[in-house]
């Protein structure tokens, strides 16, 4: 059944260009007895910015749908107009059934009063009755752990805290639709792995979720269906996997393959010339995106130019914040003039997740660098997972799985 | 699983919207609460400010004009109680009025982080007054006492009056509100008004005393003040006999609330849906 249905929706907002940039009650005037003497003059004044363009998407009843794209791609505008904060400017969204959003933990907390006070004003205004809110209350004061000071105004809550009994509140509302964007991104690892086991719950006892979030990790852990915007249009909407696949095919700055025909044009110098390098999964079946258990192959030819050179190549691996992962060289060896070609193998289930890049080097004799090819390939690592409920960040460079722990019952008690 | 569909477009119809207006009366409440509990958080006096305030104000006033102004050598009852009624008038008009024109302003992080039908925001301020209004009353009943002095039934009608004083201030105050949210020039007029209205309100003199000045298009203007419609009827009605019916500002304060209210409530359903693009 579909419970939530959105058709033909737009949503525009109107810059106002320089000149006019400011609202003041001044320029407001100024500009309407201006208008007065000359109205046409002033309608060039305001420009259109389309946040939302015709996006047309149905959820069905139990779907999770993760809504995924870049900043500013209207992801939040589109929650916006399903949480009736703003208006769409044309189209229609069918709602069934009670919504509720959490846009933002502890939304509309009052500093002064007190977490029991904010339990009650902040149920309410997330759409509960007093009576629900009694039943739940001491569930809530449980799950955010804050027992001790709920007669304590929340101006004096740590920040933990005070997120922990938004979400606590927000985690015990009962709707058939919930709506949340971005919580994950706060509070501790803890707190995260809390969040996301509630939001299981609600999608496991048959309601709807739709969830922003920018750890595509999470979303694809969560969700089962997926909607990829990008400068407010839907590009792709179907199963998670492929619109997550899809939105990272078309963000990334993948650079797999460098490749030169020419040896003049070539980077490099008199002693060696770059021809190319690749990198490709090293396996049978074909992928769009490397994930964690992707294993790589990079391929590196280069023209040498001198005869009877003792030569080896040394291959760069970095992380995105530039620290070397791993650096590895074969053995040199005597070239003749001609083509030269290195391969070197990743294995899959090594490199975490991430984006990483590698530098080449050519070095002669054992120990003087002839040329060093840096930022020859860029590409990202995905995430995957299983047997986990847990999606926040894996930590590290590295996560081969040749390295394993190993626990035994060791005694019985 | 809940059948109802609900539909959200860049329309609504009217009795859809009184609908969900009742449908989240509970808020109402708790964001009145709120108001009243927050207001004399981490004070000392507390609600005791509600007895200072217009007690003090009532002294004030009953010394400078009539004692200073000489306005109290005719009075038949002592001039304290004469005051009191358009000081009460006076302090609710103007903390509604204030209250009003901030609410949205103030209440931002409510509004452009969840749906609720808006006006309940200015619609729950009128208690944050009232609790004021019925403190001076108490006030008033003291110094009744004090002075041996008995109002007669009228009496009764002080709440209808009180109603209207809210409503005097409700049509304003919700333009206000909403124009202050694009505007925050607003936020600077009011208090500006609300200095200065005090003297063209009949707070501390009589609107007889206007009326005996001798200049007619002068009274013709004064009526037409919507506080000063309340304050007669206020007058009228707490004061025994002392003060007679005054249809000359009562009719001009109807034909205010009536105008202003629905003018408001449409000029703010206009906007309400684009607050969060201006806050």
């Amino acid at each position: 059944m579909t419970v939530l249905s959105i058709e033909n929706v737009t949503k525009r907002y109107q810059l106002n260009q320089k000149g006019n940039s400011t609202d003041d009650l001044r320029d407001t005037i100024t500009r309407w007895s201006n208008s007065l003497f000359k109205p046409s003059k002033n309608k060039n004044t305001k420009e259109d910015f389309w946040a939302l363009k015709d996006i047309n998407l149905d959820v069905k009843q139990g779907d999770r749908l993760g809504l995924v794209g870049a900043n500013g791609a209207g992801k939040s505008t589109l929650l916006k107009v399903l949480s009736q904060i703003t208006e769409p400017t044309t189209g229609i969204v069918r709602v069934k059934g009670r919504m509720a959003s959490l846009l933002e933990v502890g939304t509309g907390f009052h500093p002064e009063l007190t977490g029991r006070e904010n339990i009650f004003l902040n149920g309410a205004i997330l759409g509960m009755q007093k009576a629900e809110i009694l039943r739940h209350f001491d569930a809530i004061v449980d799950f955010a752990g804050i027992n001790k000071f709920i007669d304590t105004p929340v101006k004096r809550y740590s920040s933990g805290m005070y997120v922990r009994l938004g979400f606590a509140i927000a985690a015990h509302l009962e709707p058939e639709i919930l709506v949340v964007d971005e919580v994950l991104a706060v509070g501790d690892a803890d707190f995260q792995k809390k969040s996301i086991g509630k939001m299981r719950d609600v999608s496991n006892s048959g309601r709807t979720l739709i969830f922003v979030s920018h750890n595509l990790t999470a979303v694809q852990g969560l969700c089962n269906k997926g909607a990829y915007l990008r400068n407010g249009e839907l590009i792709k909407a179907g199963k998670i996997d492929e619109v997550v696949n899809e939105y990272v095919k078309t963000v990334s700055k993948f650079q797999l393959k460098q490749k030169w025909a020419d040896p003049n044009e070539a980077p490099g110098n008199d002693q060696v010339r770059i021809k190319s390098i690749s990198l490709t999964p090293n396996q049978e079946i074909v992928v769009d995106n490397f994930d964690t258990r992707t294993p790589l192959k990079m391929v590196f030819e280069y023209w040498n130019m001198m005869d009877n050179a003792e030569l080896n190549v040394s291959i760069f691996l970095y992380s995105m914040t530039g620290e070397c992962v791993f650096n590895i060289g074969d053995d040199a060896k005597i070239y003749q003039k001609g083509i030269v070609r290195a391969e070197c193998n990743i294995p899959g289930d090594f490199l975490n997740d991430g984006s990483y890049y590698i530098s080449a080097m050519i070095v002669k004799d054992r120990l003087a660098p002839v040329f060093f090819f840096e930022d020859a390939l860029a590409f990202d690592i995905l995430d995957y997972r299983e047997g986990t409920d847990w999606y926040g960040k894996w930590p590290g460079a590295v996560r081969p799985k040749l390295i394993t722990v190993n626990s035994v019952q060791k005694e019985l008690l | 699983m809940n059948s109802r569909e609900r539909i959200i477009t860049a329309k609504k119809s009217t009795t859809d919207y009184l609908k969900e207006i009742w449908g989240f009366k509970e808020l109402f409440w708790i964001l009145a609460k709120r108001d009243i509990l927050v207001k004399y958080k981490q004070t000392v006096l507390g609600i005791g400010w509600s007895v200072i305030r217009p007690l003090v104000t009532m002294i004030v006033m009953a010394f400078a004009f009539g004692k200073i102004g000489k306005l109290d050598t005719n009075t038949a009852i002592p001039f304290t109680l004469v005051v009191a009624p358009g000081v009460i008038i006076w302090l609710f008009f103007s903390q509604s009025l204030q209250a009003l024109s901030q609410s949205i302003v103030l209440n931002s992080n409510l509004v452009s982080k969840v749906y609720f039908p808006r006006l309940i925001i200015p619609l729950s301020t009128i208690f944050l007054g009232l609790v004021d209004v019925l403190i001076s009353i108490i006030l008033f009943f003291i110094i009744c006492i004090w002075y041996q002095f008995l109002p007669d039934w009228k009496l009764l009608l002080v709440p209808l009056f009180i109603l209207m004083t809210f409503l005097a201030a409700f049509g304003i105050g919700l333009i206000s509100a909403v124009l202050n949210v694009k505007f925050r020039d607003i936020g600077q007029i009011i208090p500006f008004v609300i200095q200065f209205g005090y003297f063209i309100s009949p707070v501390g003199y009589l609107t007889e005393s206007v009326r005996s000045t001798g200049q007619p298009w002068f009274y013709k203007l004064f009526v037409l003040n919507p506080v000063t419609g309340c304050i007669d009827a206020l007058r009228w009605c707490m004061l025994d006999d002392f003060a007679a019916f005054n249809w000359d500002s009562f009719v001009p304060l109807v034909i205010f609330i009536v105008v202003t209210f629905f003018y408001s409530i449409r000029f703010f359903r206009k906007h309400e849906n684009s607050f969060v693009d201006h806050i």
